[in-house]
């Protein structure tokens, strides 16, 4: 719809517009000059040209932390969802229960991430934490601090732990929305509970996990605090996601060129995954008709 | 197919209902007959969605009893009481195609696929949407969705009732009559009890064979539809049933004349002088325009021409009267007095009708 | 003061919502835009109240082009299907709020809100919230917020459609009432043609993003232009048949006739004839009539009067007959038609000859 213009509201904007600019264009721009740009220090500078993106798309490291990446938003995507779903629809819909479920629900939600690492970091101790010790003590020698498989568990388990409840509020906020003559239609055409599932309560819950997916895979994409706080990215590079891998890069070992070419990269993949769903979602709104 | 019989039957949503204006639905003893259509009619708020919901087993009345057949179901569910019902927004299932939405509810019901499709065949031609079975019922604008859930309504043949809950809110004038007559088709060839909601007069008085009008949580006329036109026996119906409603006038009556202002009417019948608020009521339909001195004298206000005919709106000692004027009617000069057919008169005491001890002559049924 | 619209069109993705339009509204004129669903009504008066920008042409305001003029600087009130308040307001301060915008003093303000609150019988629920009253008071609420602010142009979107069919009655009464007394440019949209006759004023019919006719409303209403209008413009819909006119005889598809009257003036040729349900009659309407051979499908009885749904060699047409009659469906059904209320049109859908008795009304 074209609306009529006023140009007028754009000044109201521009305090924000300098706000984004300090905050995010000129270090961006900052990551953009050093990834074409090599160093031997005191602040001299060589052009690099894009010799540093090639190196860090040839680069085995850079591969296999991007494959690690994947996995992990796969797993977590794979279980987070279903899961969300299956809560929302098991949740009581009014009355005192739900609200004591919905502030359950959103306790893991309102903890700071360095302290979650650290809940699920003493917990997977085998001599003083709950998981470990329980594990130990049925015969499995627990040990993510050694064992890659463990270790990975470990950090699913957390983030399960930690973020499916936001799955579960917004399929639960999706579920609320439906009128209740769906379900009295339902029950008068004697629809099976999965076909209420199937045909009502997943159509019209659509919108809200695709948003839900879309959260989760950016922010499980970013993930850097949990892990670097439980594993330290280890054992080896076990669970060195991308983010953890690239400030092993930028500080650990002052690659500032390759870590720069790096994080434009890691920026534009994200960039990428949102515009599809983007596009995926105006489009399914398009469908619906209004 | 069966006899609906409500016994006794009242609701409140207050847990303890003390008084009666407690009571959304008061006293109430009813029984539907097998394979007539009903319609329920009232404005919103006067208690027909709730006796609707009760009927359809979403409610349990606070009192009295549900009877199918003779069968209590006053505790049983939709599905146990086996009713289909159409809703007032349409309730589609998105991501079905058009056909498996008309299919579903027989599918559930483990019915032969070829006598699916032959059923949904025959009800996808009734809804005019034969060509449109295959696609996505997502997208479709609403009135095309509504037809699709009046379809599934009634796709199944062996239901007990069908229940519509003023069905035809969403779709354009046009529409409406079409999809009003096939239900009524539909009506006459499987005889199904179906019961209609709404507060739309013409719809109510077209579709149904009896129609029950409610007013402040109460049945105050059940009856055909000529029953409610020739002969309300509240104030109530006679002002929400016709357009313009019956005409009002308080007037003193005994015997055969009733006295308004002064001027005497003739009436259709002999009255015992009757107690209370006295008022005859008149529909514009029966109210003709004349000169001279018969009549009682009003002060025109204007005259709308509604196309088919036009209406006269005047006043009588402030309150106003209407009539009903043949299209192309041109006003005579002079006239200001209004002419009411005496065979056509209802007398009211308190709202409620009071008979006619006897007629004055053979009353001559015809409208202007 | 005239609100002129000049070769206003809307398109959207690449689809004409809104053809080309031209229309004069003039200062204190009633006019009614009548159409069925989607046929463009809304989209016209957000074009007019400067919501939206149309694709090409002016809009032009007491001779001012206010074309690219933002809503808020026009004098427009617009009121829709659904209630739309403040919730958190009293009514009060609801229909007082546009006057506060404006800037009126105090007493002004209190001055208007009770004149307008007495117009639309709200006095006794000044000091309730919306949410407290009944559709039709929340309704009145809207209406009054809109006249309060003495706009020059007041658009209706349906206002009525969401009430209850005596409530729509009784409002529907006020309007012309109301807007008497306001002597703004209204306009008023619909999809019901019984509704627009009561209105009067002025009517444009609408389809399919276009307007097929504006004029007063009854010679609209008896003089439609072409078939889409007299369409549009019936409810129940106008009954349509073709026939064949050869020399001094007619044939509907079952015979030839002698063509009387009007009928007899057509040059050779075919035709649809088109009338109202209304005209059709169940006895002989004496010489000069016309009369079909049908099959009855459903009749429908409203306590005084009878709809015939009939069948005529393929054609559904709908009779309204007076009175009650019970008559058996599928049977075989004769009906008399006056051919003075026969509408004559062309294979392109315009009018041919008009029926003779509108001329006459």
């Amino acid at each position: 719809m074209d609306k009529v213009q006023n140009n007028k509201a754009w000044f109201l904007v521009l305090p924000v517009l300098v706000l984004v600019a300090f905050s995010a264009v000129i270090p961006l721009m900052t990551v953009v000059n050093y990834s074409v740009q090599d160093t031997f220090g005191n602040n001299v500078f060589f052009w690099e040209g894009l010799g540093w993106f090639e190196q860090v798309l040839t680069d085995s490291r850079a591969h296999s932390a991007l494959g690690r990446q994947l996995a992990f938003s796969g797993i977590i995507l794979a279980i987070q969802i279903p899961l969300g779903i299956a809560i929302a629809v098991c949740m009581p819909k009014k009355g005192f229960w739900a609200s004591v479920c919905l502030v359950l629900m959103a306790l893991p939600l309102l903890i700071p991430w360095n302290v979650v690492g650290t809940i699920w970091q003493i917990m997977g101790r085998g001599d003083i934490g709950l998981v470990g010790y329980s594990l130990s003590a049925i015969g499995i020698d627990w040990n993510y601090a050694r064992d890659p498989l463990h270790a990975w568990i470990t950090v699913v388990v957390m983030d399960v732990w930690h973020w499916t409840s936001l799955v579960a509020l917004l399929a639960y906020a999706g579920l609320q929305s439906i009128p209740q003559a769906y379900y009295q239609a339902a029950k008068i055409d004697q629809a099976s509970r999965w076909s209420v599932f199937r045909y009502i309560e997943l159509p019209k819950m659509q919108g809200v996990l695709l948003i839900a997916i879309l959260l989760r895979f950016m922010d499980s994409f970013m993930i850097y605090t949990e892990p670097f706080v439980v594993t330290g990215g280890g054992p080896g590079s076990a669970t060195s996601f991308l983010s953890i891998d690239l400030v092993k890069m930028a500080l650990g070992q002052f690659d500032l060129g390759p870590a720069a070419a790096f994080s434009l990269m890691y920026f534009l993949v994200i960039l990428l995954v949102s515009w599809v769903f983007y596009t995926i979602m105006t489009n399914l709104d398009k469908a619906e008709g209004r | 197919m069966v006899q609906i019989t409500l016994d006794n039957l009242a609701h409140s949503y207050l847990p303890n209902p003390q008084s009666e204006d407690d009571f959304a639905l008061k006293q109430l003893d009813h029984v539907w007959k097998d394979g007539e259509a009903y319609a329920l009619l009232g404005a919103s708020g006067c208690g027909k969605s709730t006796l609707l919901n009760i009927i359809s087993g979403l409610l349990v009345p606070s009192r009295g009893r549900i009877l199918f057949g003779d069968r209590d179901v006053t505790h049983q569910d939709t599905v146990a009481r086996n009713i289909a019902q159409v809703f007032q927004f349409p309730v589609v299932y998105d991501t079905m195609s058009v056909g498996d939405n008309l299919a579903f509810p027989l599918r559930n019901r483990g019915m032969a696929p070829a006598a699916i499709a032959a059923q949904v065949q025959k009800i996808a031609a009734m809804i005019g949407m034969e060509d449109q079975l295959g696609r996505k019922a997502r997208g479709l604008t609403a009135d095309a969705k509504q037809k699709i859930s009046l379809g599934r309504g009634m796709v199944r043949e062996d239901v007990n009732a069908i229940l519509f809950d003023e069905p035809l809110t969403v779709i354009d004038p046009h529409m409406k009559w079409e999809l009003r007559t096939q239900l009524k088709a539909l009506h006459n060839e499987f005889g199904h009890t179906m019961i209609y909601v709404t507060h739309d007069q013409t719809e109510a008085l077209t579709f149904a064979d009896k129609v029950v009008v409610m007013h402040d949580g109460r049945v105050v006329q059940l009856g055909t539809p000529e029953d409610l036109f020739d002969t309300p026996e509240h104030t109530f119906v006679g002002y929400f049933i016709g357009s313009p409603g019956m005409n009002l006038i308080d007037a003193d009556v005994a015997g055969d004349t009733a006295h308004c202002g002064g001027h005497a009417i003739d009436l259709g019948g002999h009255y015992r002088a009757p107690q209370g608020r006295v008022q005859i009521g008149i529909r514009p339909e029966f109210v003709t325009l004349t000169t001279g001195d018969h009549g009682l004298p009003v002060t025109i206000k204007r005259i709308e021409d509604v196309g088919r005919h036009q209406i006269l709106r005047a006043e009588f000692a402030g309150k106003p009267v209407n009539a009903i004027l043949p299209e192309g009617f041109a006003m005579p000069a002079g006239a200001n007095r209004l002419h009411f057919a005496p065979d056509r008169i209802n007398v009211y005491a308190d709202d409620w009708r009071v008979a006619p001890l006897q007629a004055v002559a053979t009353p001559e049924r015809k409208a202007v | 003061m005239s609100l002129v619209l000049d070769g206003v069109s809307k398109v959207v993705e690449g689809q004409n919502h809104i053809t080309p339009t031209d229309l004069t509204l003039e200062r204190g004129t009633m006019n009614v835009l009548l159409g069925p669903t989607s046929s463009g009504k809304t989209t016209l008066m957000r074009l007019m109240a400067g919501l939206d920008v149309p694709a090409t042409g002016r809009v032009i305001w007491e001779g001012r082009d206010v074309t690219g003029m933002r809503v808020q600087d026009r004098k427009v009130a617009m009121v829709y299907q659904q209630f739309i308040n403040y919730p958190s307001m009293t009514v009060y301060d609801n229909i007082a709020s546009p006057l506060k915008l404006m800037g009126l003093n105090r007493s002004e303000i209190d001055r208007k809100v009770r004149e307008a609150a007495d117009l639309m019988q709200l006095g006794p629920l000044l000091d309730r919230k919306p949410l407290e009253l009944s559709g039709g008071q929340q309704q009145r609420c809207a209406l009054a917020r809109a006249l309060v602010k003495d706009a020059g142009l007041v658009l209706l979107d349906e206002p009525l459609a969401n009430l209850d069919y005596k409530l729509r009655e009784e409002l529907r009464a006020e309007i012309p009432r109301i807007f008497e007394e306001s002597g703004a440019i209204f306009v008023y949209a619909t999809t019901e043609p019984e509704e627009a006759l009561l209105l009067g004023g002025n009517v444009a019919t609408m389809w399919q993003g276009k307007i097929t006719q504006f004029g007063p409303t009854p010679s609209v209403y008896r003089q439609p232009r072409d078939a889409t209008t007299a369409r549009v413009f019936s409810d129940p819909p106008m009954n349509f048949t073709r026939f064949v006119k050869a020399g001094d005889k007619i044939d509907f598809g079952h015979g030839a006739v002698a063509a009387q009257g009007a009928l007899a003036q057509l040059a050779d040729g075919p035709y649809t004839a088109g009338f109202r349900p209304d005209h059709l009659h169940l006895t002989s309407q004496g010489a000069g009539g016309l009369h079909f051979a049908c099959t009855l499908r459903v009749t429908e009885i409203t306590g005084s009067e009878t709809f015939v749904h009939l069948d005529h060699t393929g054609d559904r047409w709908v009779g309204l007959i007076h009175g009650v009659h019970h008559l058996d469906f599928g049977a075989p059904i004769t009906v008399w038609l006056d051919a003075a209320h026969v509408y004559v049109f062309g294979e392109n859908g315009d009018l041919v000859a008009p029926a003779s008795y509108a001329a006459a009304a």
